[in-house]
């Protein structure tokens, strides 16, 4: 019979305060795997989903909601951009790709955002590596009413190809349904980040719905502001008289099929615009470059997507999960001092055992190991049963946190911190355990076998 | 011969700082396969004397000796082995852990020695006793008459030399008294152990050929 077999005879002994014990271990345990294999995620989907372009070009206002806005499809939009402003950037010799994202509206069905763009945007990277998958006989936004959904919005609102949806203007909360209905013709395989819950439009069918194009003499007025241009007033009435005598503006319950009608460049906008710079070497130096032209130029600004999450990352998202990370520890600890406490307050009536044992001829050190050995057996256990129930809880919280958030997490993730999460246990098991096994060390045997 | 004390003296420290001798024995001897019965008043010193034979208490001076091994001298961690080796030891109170079956008990008092506990001998030991048919029922599974026969077979697990009874009979009915007299001295004298049984009984006492009286020999006549 060796010191385990002895130790585990011991906890079988006091079963219930052992499992209760075991349980406070596993239960911290569990809450760490969580919260390992969540971060690992939040730190996959903050750190890949801005892989495909270097710099994101909005309006001049906070860089971090410009990529909340854009890249997450998070907050209101800062404000918009003249379409010529991108169609003079796209002209820029150092620009490989412009992707222009006008972002506004959701569905009415599920409130997803809506963003207007081009059918280049789905041969970018979504993450290194990975371009966008869509289903067999989808097709990347070929038609003015065509919309690609993600693969959360399919299964969320239970939508399929040739579906057709409404978009609400603004937020949900403003209630005013558009007339023009987009027809669903391509759905994404799923990317893990935040296109999953995005509903794609093509960027010309979303210039044509109602209310979308500006009043042509404000839109004018404001592209000549922002370029700091002179309107020439005689031309805006004329471009008045014709636009009033061509009135597009009334399209309640007309069908769109076949009935295309590009909105002058003058009225629309853009909310961002995804730039890839060109060249390899030089490509780091050319965007700082391109940056900071943009910073003095002060019509827009150019934000390095991962600076900004990197920022987020450390400042915000950092915090929260090493506040987790403590909590979890401490939880741990709190559960070593409860081994603590249980092994402590046994060895009184264990002395006695503990004495016969020494009388059998144990040595001290042998005693010291059992009940060593006891806190080790309470922590190991304890500490995979909580990796069991930690994986089983990410397991059975996976579809339902994907189909709440688009979060897409593998119930069999791991995280290499797993790894040491053992070893650290048996390192607090042997901390707790010291003083209840110098407390068998040190047991008299004589006067405690004569009381 | 198979228990040889010299000169031994044990005192304790009192709590005032004053020394209490308890033993002060010049020369007590166990022959090879001999069976002694020990006895004296309470007090006098009889479990302070099983515990320096043991080497559970060490000697304050003076030689041990068993089998020829002087065992007073020895580091704490040598004697405990050869306590575990060469020592069997059979409690008044029992003193069987109750987390543990029977069969587990013999199995435990294998665990210190240096050989591999043997399931075959432990059942064979039971067997022995009269318990081959109680091999996993624990301690409070038992009556005090088999509990005290499982804590005689834990006792002989080792082939000792030396097998010490501290009151072996004192918790049991007269039946079982009988029962465990038998069973420690048939045992012994098949196995060529030498006991040393320390009694209040003056019924059991008279059963064996030597019986001594512990402040014949020992020299500390104060009474604790």
């Amino acid at each position: 019979m060796n010191t385990l077999t002895i130790a585990w005879k011991s906890i079988r002994q006091r079963r219930l305060a052992s499992l209760l014990t075991a349980l406070s271990v596993a239960l911290g345990v569990t809450l760490m795997i969580s919260v390992l294999v969540i971060n690992g995620v939040i730190d996959r989907m903050f750190n890949q989903t801005a892989s495909g372009y270097d710099l994101i070009v909005g309006p001049k206002g906070s860089a971090l909601q410009l990529v909340l806005n854009t890249v997450f499809r998070v907050g209101a939009p800062i404000e918009n951009l003249p379409y010529r402003y991108y169609t003079e950037l796209k002209k820029d010799p150092r620009v490989e790709e412009a992707i222009p994202f006008a972002i506004g509206d959701v569905t009415q069905t599920g409130g997803f955002p809506i963003v207007g763009t081009i059918p280049r945007y789905f041969a970018l990277e979504y993450v290194p590596g990975r371009h966008f998958r869509i289903n067999a006989d989808g097709k990347f936004l070929p038609g003015t009413w065509d919309s690609v959904i993600g693969s959360a919005v399919a299964k969320q609102n239970n939508w399929k190809m040739g579906d057709e949806f409404s978009l609400i203007h603004g937020s949900a909360e403003s209630g005013h349904v558009h007339d023009e209905k987009f027809k669903i013709v391509g759905i994404l395989a799923p990317t893990g980040t935040p296109n999953d819950r995005t509903v794609f439009v093509n960027l010309r069918g979303f210039y044509q719905v109602s209310g979308h194009e500006k009043p042509l003499e404000e839109a004018i007025r404001r592209e000549a502001a922002f370029f700091g241009e002179t309107v020439d007033e005689e031309k805006l009435k004329t471009l008045a008289k014709e636009n009033a005598a061509h009135d597009h503006h009334d399209h309640a319950g007309h069908d769109h099929a076949g009935h295309d009608h590009d909105v002058p460049d003058a009225q629309k906008e853009v909310t961002a615009i995804l730039v890839q710079m060109k060249g390899d070497r030089l490509r780091g130096f050319t965007t700082i470059k391109f940056q900071s032209e943009l910073k003095e130029g002060n019509q827009a600004q150019a934000v390095n997507p991962i600076q900004q999450i990197s920022w987020l990352m450390t400042n915000i998202v950092g915090n929260i999960r090493t506040m987790l990370i403590v909590l979890t520890s401490l939880i741990i600890i709190v559960s070593g001092v409860s081994i603590f406490v249980s092994i402590y307050n046994s060895m009184s009536d264990r002395k006695r055992e503990i004495a016969i044992m020494r009388a059998l001829g144990a040595g001290r050190t042998t005693v010291f190991a059992i009940i060593l050995s006891e806190s080790v057996l309470l922590c190991l256990g304890g500490g995979i049963l909580g990796i069991i129930l930690g994986h089983g809880l990410v397991f059975i919280a996976a579809p339902i946190i994907e189909a709440r958030s688009g979060l897409l997490i593998n119930p069999f993730a791991f995280s290499s911190v797993e790894l040491i999460l053992l070893p650290v246990l048996v390192v607090l098991a042997s901390l707790v355990g010291f003083i209840p096994a110098m407390t068998a060390y040190r047991t008299d045997v004589a006067s405690t076998l004569s009381d | 011969m198979s228990l040889l004390l010299e000169n031994v003296k044990k005192s304790y420290r009192e709590p005032n700082g004053s020394t209490l001798p308890i033993l002060d024995i010049e020369r007590f001897e166990v022959k090879e396969r001999e069976q002694v019965v020990l006895i004296g008043e309470s007090g006098s010193g009889k479990s302070t004397l099983l515990n320096v034979i043991s080497g559970i208490t060490a000697a304050d001076s003076g030689k041990v000796t068993i089998a020829g091994t002087e065992i007073a001298s020895m580091a704490e961690v040598v004697r405990d082995r050869f306590r575990a080796e060469r020592i069997g030891f059979v409690f008044q109170t029992f003193n069987l852990l109750p987390a543990f079956s029977a069969l587990e008990n013999v199995l435990l008092g294998m665990s210190f020695s240096r050989k591999k506990p043997n399931r075959d001998r432990a059942k064979e030991l039971l067997a022995l006793v009269g318990l081959e048919h109680r091999l996993h029922h624990h301690p409070k599974q038992m009556s005090v008459g088999e509990q005290q026969r499982v804590a005689v077979a834990r006792a002989l697990a080792n082939q000792p030399k030396l097998l010490l009874a501290d009151e072996p009979t004192a918790n049991v009915d007269l039946a079982n008294q009988e029962t465990i007299l038998h069973l420690l001295r048939d045992a012994c004298a098949q196995n060529q152990i030498s006991m040393l049984l320390v009694t209040h009984s003056q019924e059991v006492a008279k059963q064996f050929d030597r019986v001594e009286t512990l402040s014949d020999f020992n020299k500390v006549h104060a009474k604790v």
